[in-house]
């Protein structure tokens, strides 16, 4: 097994909210809480939940775009480990290069008023690749290696499609050769047609480039193509973590199971026994006791209600955060073959 | 099958820009049904909310509805009306009557600044002549209806107080006030959470299955469409390309399109880290409408000439199927077009 | 918008787009030349003058705006009429009137009172000038006012005081604006909320008792140059919190765009994200504010020089010609005098519409 690059453990952000003319903080919305998972060298780790389970906030505080609140975030870089939870912005800057992210939104995240060429390029330019000629080939590599054609170094961002922009995003993510890349949602904005592009593409250059991937996502069957490993958040925590087939097949936590058995499959007729949750996701600024799942669990206890359970190794390689995981089964989804005619 | 509520034929929206003339939707034909699922499926810019909105006659400016009929069939018989002759004034007679809408996002679609009850006892008063007392009451019973859990203090609550799922439940019980028969959903899962879409589309079902709703339902999610619609039509740039019913659409597509993009779809049932086979290229601005089949840049399956020249027309399959391809005839009608 | 087909389109940089979408907004284009055209007038007033625009001469109180005629018995020899003196029977008072049997010829070109071309050249050419002119003859294009100066020639000199009072006032107000409001934005918290409430002060106080007192207070003895600068600073520090308004919000707006996130975790410094990301996509959202904020000052010093409280006589600008057209015993006397509003109204209207086509066009995304 290779080499582990990150090491998050017991992670937390918590961001305060404010009321009133003095903006006195009156509560915290724990977005992420007490996080530990790592990410071994060439494999992608996805982390996946609904919205507001924290999943974005985790990756930026990796990325440090947030300083987190608690726990540590240990990076291998060059041989030596850092910890880069308790850095300054000055401190940070030389490691920035190190660890690069991929963009949800293919619009927001170019600069409309930069040529492609000067996107891609101005990650080494900052880091002090200054030579113009060398910076221009290098680009010129990174857009071959992306597929988008040489001859649109300068073009302007409006003059591209969702997908190509997406393309210029993992080009100038790829500029300076990070050990690890942060994918935040990177194919969600995109048209199905294309999304598939993209996804191919990722999983080519992770063989041909050996990168590392902290996939961000919401749709399971997204995850399942791509993924090595997955992590499920559920309001601020992570409730299983597993390799991919294993989880798909046999989900150890109810969350898990339920998501799964939400998620819309290409194949009329194939909802017949599925688990529809009740009520809501629970308030990260306001927690339930115990298991923050249990309101909707359907498989709950008394002592669900009281005991926060720990993430826990269930079976090798397998980590699940439930009272109940090794007296239930659930059901997963097949890894039948589907095929189209 | 009985006699469709609704049939469009050759429908035709346009938008008049300062850049030009865009043909968001060309020609889009399809029957609703009592009781059934219309799934209209497609990528950005394929014209499926454009379509919506032309049934309702709430299309934006610079866009109109240029051509084509919107038959609808009234409730107590007689004969169809078409909506696409109707002024703005004589619409608002069906919208929310006949034909309601639930649109993808809830928030912008609520005033903040009344209560739940108070919009949806709107409708109520204006189209069924009820009072303040028995409009609220009835805002209770149909909240109750869409599951909104204690219906009776949500009421009085505003829009901001609901979360996404609430307030999605909220719209459908607004749509649904003056019990329409036709219910259009626009895309009423894509801001959701999946638990919370199972939770909406679990209930657009129960409703059909109660009411007797024929629903149109939009999407760009295959995923969706294969669970909720009996009939699909799939569209691209402004074009119905296949029709047909949903088990027809999954198992033996026709279109090369539809082929292609129910191939590229990421599913659960994957094995892990598989590539997936792609359509190549982008969709084009629709300004850029490529000339002949407008798919046929992207296509695999292109046969030559005649599609970069000529569209292909609506072949009726002998199953009943429609479809918008080459492959599937309509080349003599090309051929004796291009010779004319 | 994604004609991909098309190279130039592709290539085309925000500022070539923002001109695309600019040159669609018919009313915006107009309003543009309308006031480069005025501007010209400006920067050139003296020379268009006629007259010297301060010199007073009894005879010639009132008289009625005259045409320039271009054809005599010989052709082709622009001139105007003289005017001659008559008693008024009624009153006995001695009325200057325009005298259509003599003929004050025309000469372009020609030689007339002194002045500066911007501040540099001293020179005393003039466009239009009289040849034969007798006391009290003059190109009266607009007629004349109670002390018999001619309304053309102090109506192109005010404009141009008038037009150059905005531009000053704006430039101190931008500067003022886009830092404050910088300030605002990057370093938030406890500055911010100071800044933000001096604003709302600011902008909660009554304007023209504000300038009531500013301007009561400019000491009696000041030159004409001296005032003209306090009007224009008075002005500027109460204008100055619109800008910083826009650029406070458009900063914080710009701070959550993706892109300048992936400039922050490239590791960019603080002043490249500012320099190279952010400034340069408010750019065109400062000019439209700007372009509507000049419009405000003019009226402004208009207003405060109406009511006597901004630019006193003999300082020329539009305030100061419309004082002159205040009751209504000289309106029945000389209506002309109304004519300086026009410039006033078309200037600020122009403004407006230009503001409004800057904006639209700025973003071509938005």
């Amino acid at each position: 097994m290779s080499e582990t690059i990150l090491e998050v453990r017991d992670l937390k952000k918590h961001f305060p909210i404010r009321r009133g003319l003095l903006r006195r903080v009156v509560g915290q919305v724990k977005a992420v809480d007490g996080v530990s998972f790592s990410i071994r060298k060439g494999e992608t780790l996805a982390l996946v939940g609904e919205s507001g389970c924290g999943k974005t906030t985790a990756a930026r505080c990796i990325l440090r775009a947030y300083a987190p609140t608690g726990g540590s975030i240990k990076f291998k870089v060059e041989g030596r480990e850092v910890e880069l939870a308790g850095l300054k912005r000055r401190e940070l800057r030389p490691l920035r290069r190190h660890i690069q992210m991929v963009f949800q939104d293919p619009y927001s995240s170019l600069n409309p008023r930069m040529v492609v060429g000067d996107i891609i390029g101005e990650p080494m330019l900052i880091n002090g690749m200054s030579d113009a000629v060398a910076r221009r080939r290098r680009v010129e590599e990174l857009m071959e290696l992306v597929q988008l054609p040489r001859a649109y170094y300068n073009r302007f961002p409006h003059a591209f499609s969702g997908g190509q922009r997406q393309r210029i995003g993992i080009a100038r993510a790829l500029s300076l050769n990070p050990s690890l890349i942060v994918a935040d949602e990177p194919v969600s904005a995109l048209d199905v047609s294309v999304q598939a592009q993209i996804l191919n593409l990722m999983l080519d250059l992770q063989d041909q480039l050996g990168l590392t991937y902290l996939f961000v996502a919401h749709d399971l069957s997204v995850v399942k193509h791509v993924s090595d490993r997955v992590a499920v958040m559920y309001v601020g925590r992570i409730v299983e973590l597993a390799e991919t087939e294993a989880l798909f097949e046999r989900p150890l936590h109810p969350y898990t199971e339920a998501l799964l058995s939400a998620a819309p499959t290409p194949v009329p007729g194939a909802v017949s026994n599925r688990i529809v949750l009740e009520r809501e996701i629970a308030d990260p600024a306001n927690p339930p006791p115990g298991c923050s799942f249990h309101p909707r669990c359907r498989y709950a206890t008394d002592v669900c209600r009281q005991v926060l359970p720990e993430l826990q190794e269930a079976e090798p390689g397998r980590l699940v955060a439930c009272h109940r995981a090794k007296e239930l089964s659930l059901a997963g989804v097949g890894a039948a073959e589907h095929v189209v005619a | 099958m009985a006699d469709p509520i609704l049939s469009v034929r050759d429908l035709k929206t346009q938008f008049f820009g300062p850049e030009g003339i865009v043909r968001a939707v060309d020609g889009v034909d399809f029957d609703v049904y009592e009781g059934r699922t219309l799934g209209v499926v497609g990528e950005s810019g394929c014209g499926k909310s454009v379509t919506a909105r032309s049934v309702l006659g709430i299309v934006d400016r610079p866009g109109r509805v240029v051509g084509g009929s919107i038959m609808l069939r009234p409730a107590g018989g007689g004969p169809a009306i078409d909506l696409a002759r109707l002024t703005n004034e004589e619409m608002r007679k069906y919208r929310g009557p006949e034909i309601a809408l639930v649109f993808q996002e809830p928030m912008a679609s609520f005033s903040q600044h009344y209560t739940i009850g108070n919009q949806i006892g709107e409708g109520i008063k204006l189209h069924m002549g009820l009072d303040e007392r028995a409009a609220k009451k009835r805002s209770i019973e149909l909240l109750d209806m869409v599951g909104v859990p204690q219906a009776a203090r949500r009421v009085d609550d505003y829009p901001f107080q609901l979360s996404g799922g609430l307030r999605q439940r909220v719209m459908i019980a607004m749509a649904l006030s003056c019990d329409p028969r036709v219910l259009i959903a626009d895309e009423p899962t894509t801001a959701l959470d999946v638990t919370t879409q199972a939770q909406i589309l679990d209930l657009l079902r129960s409703l059909q299955q109660q009411k007797g709703l024929a629903i149109i339902l939009i999407t760009h999610d295959m995923g969706v469409i294969a669970e909720m619609a009996h009939d699909v039509s799939v569209m691209y740039l402004g074009r119905a390309v296949e029709t047909g019913t949903v088990k027809e659409i999954f198992e033996a597509p026709r279109h090369p399109y539809t082929r292609a993009l129910l191939r590229s779809i990421p599913t659960v049932l994957a094995k892990p880290r598989t590539r997936l086979p792609t359509i190549a290229g982008s969709i084009p601005h629709p300004f850029d409408r490529p000339k002949g089949c407008s798919y046929h840049p992207r296509c695999a399956e292109i046969i030559g000439a005649v599609c970069e020249t000529a569209e292909p027309p609506a072949v009726d399959t002998d199953d009943g199927r429609q479809v918008r391809c080459f492959l599937h005839g309509g080349m003599e009608a090309a051929k004796a077009g291009v010779a004319a | 918008m994604a004609q991909i087909d098309s190279e130039k389109y592709a290539v085309a940089t925000q500022l070539q787009l923002t001109w695309w979408r600019f040159r669609r907004h018919k009313l915006a284009m107009i309003s543009i030349v309308l006031l480069l055209l005025f501007y010209l007038l400006a920067i050139f007033a003296d020379f268009l003058a006629t007259t010297d625009p301060h010199a007073t001469d009894a005879r010639t109180s009132y008289i009625a705006p005259q045409g320039i005629h271009l054809f005599d018995d010989n052709g082709f020899n622009p001139h105007v009429y003289g005017i001659k003196g008559q008693r008024d029977m009624k009153t006995f008072k001695l009325v200057y009137t325009i005298d259509p049997s003599r003929k004050v010829y025309i000469d372009f070109f020609g030689r007339g009172y002194e002045y500066n071309l911007f501040g540099l050249l001293s020179t005393d050419i003039h466009l239009m000038t009289l040849k034969n002119a007798e006391r009290g003859d003059g190109i009266y294009l607009l007629g004349t006012d109670l002390l018999g100066r001619d309304l053309w020639s102090r109506l192109v000199v005010a404009t141009r005081v008038s037009l150059t009072i905005g531009l000053v006032g704006v430039t101190i107000s931008l500067f003022l604006g886009v830092l404050l409001g910088g300030i605002s934005a990057v370093y938030g918290g406890m500055v911010d909320t100071v800044i933000q409430r001096v604003i709302e002060v600011i902008r909660s106080m009554p304007t023209i008792p504000l300038w009531l007192g500013l301007a009561a207070a400019l000491p009696n003895d000041w030159s004409v140059l001296q005032i003209y600068f306090a009007i224009t600073i008075i002005i500027s520090l109460l204008a100055w919190t619109d800008l910083a308004r826009v650029v406070r919000g458009k900063f914080l707006a710009l701070k959550e765009e993706e892109f300048v996130m992936a400039a922050e975790l490239a590791g960019a410094s603080q002043g490249r994200i500012i320099f190279r990301h952010m400034l340069p996509s408010f750019a065109s959202h400062i000019i439209a504010a700007v372009s509507l904020a000049l419009p405000a000052m003019i009226i402004s010093e208009t207003s405060l020089s109406f009511l006597g409280l901004g630019l006193r006589p003999p300082a020329i600008s539009w305030g100061i010609l419309l004082q002159d057209a205040q009751n209504i015993q000289t309106l029945a006397l000389a209506p002309w005098l109304l004519v300086s509003a026009i410039p006033v109204v078309v200037v600020i209207l122009a403004f407006n519409f230009l503001g409004d086509g800057l904006r639209d066009a700025a973003d071509p995304y938005g």
